[in-house]
């Protein structure tokens, strides 16, 4: 069974927000919530690099273990979904979350929190796949018309990827080694760059990353 | 007279401290155990289980593999 994950090429992802657009156009999802998001590290500085950041499905999802009502659950797939009618929009998953998924839409006045809403792999939740409720609630669900996410499908750079976690492995290693940087396979520098031999002079130097820092 | 008064005392504290002793025995831990909670929500039915696969399990993942591959653009351009 395959194990459904993100990845998304901190190389090759142009920051246009697509992935956000075609999240929120899918699903037809509210102001102020949004499921995906680009983050950009250097913003500005040359050598900046953006990821796109949704929930990442985790195989151990703290969300999951801080829900007082348990209304999470993980399918087969290993799509990390929830309940809408238990949710009780407490945001204990918000704090849990190292990726600040979860999002609340403000569901009245005052601020008051509405259900937690977040990115469901475009695997739908629990009513009937592809009913009306269901798509009410938590969008489409695309996995059920056997296609990957639409963040994932729609990428003009295929900077991100979504689907068998096994097979995007795969993937991304034939990008890094066809680039010629086999060893910086899962890098730090990979990922959030490396001196930059091209700079041009006078550009300001890229931050380098710190002594001691995350590694491979 | 006196030496009956103390024991008497001696016997009474010995008694009391005895059961105060005792009485830690039955003290229950004060630490939570952590355990992970079930789901208590609705359950769902696997991706497969509706049209057009209709439970037909080895198509649907051929398809999610085919699309899968589509975003490796040396495979789809080569």
């Amino acid at each position: 069974m395959a194990r459904m994950k993100f990845l998304c090429d901190a190389e090759r992802c142009i920051e246009c927000n697509g992935c956000v657009t075609a999240c929120k156009q899918e699903h037809d999802i509210p102001w102020g919530v949004n499921r995906r998001r680009v983050v950009t590290i250097n913003d500005g500085v040359p050598g900046e690099r953006s990821i796109s950041v949704a929930c990442m499905h985790c195989s151990d999802a703290p969300c999951m273990a801080v829900c007082p009502v348990d209304c999470f659950y993980r399918t087969d797939d290993g799509v990390v979904l929830h309940d809408k009618d238990l949710c009780i929009g407490c945001g204990y998953c918000f704090y849990a979350c190292p990726f600040g998924a979860p999002q609340f839409p403000q569901a009245g006045a005052f601020g008051v929190r509405g259900k937690m809403d977040k990115c469901t792999f475009c695997a739908g939740g629990p009513e009937a796949n592809n009913s009306e409720a269901e798509y009410k609630k938590y969008g489409r669900n695309r996995l059920a018309e056997g296609k990957l996410p639409v963040c994932a499908e729609m990428c003009s750079t295929k900077a991100l990827l979504g689907g068998d976690g096994d097979v995007l492995a795969d993937i991304y290693r034939e990008r890094v080694t066809t680039r010629g940087r086999g060893s910086d396979v899962w890098g730090w520098a990979t990922a959030y760059g490396r001196p930059d031999t091209t700079k041009q002079p006078g550009a300001p130097a890229a931050p380098a990353a710190p002594a001691g820092g995350p590694k491979s | 007279m006196i030496r009956r008064v103390f024991l008497l005392l001696a016997g009474a504290s010995l008694a009391t401290a005895v059961g105060a002793g005792l009485a830690g025995c039955g003290e229950r831990s004060q630490v939570v155990d952590y355990k992970q909670g079930k789901y208590q929500g609705k359950p769902d039915k696997p991706a497969y289980d509706s049209a057009p696969w209709n439970g037909n399990k080895r198509d649907w993942e051929l398809a999610l593999a085919t699309r899968n591959q589509n975003q490796n653009e040396y495979k789809r351009i080569r």
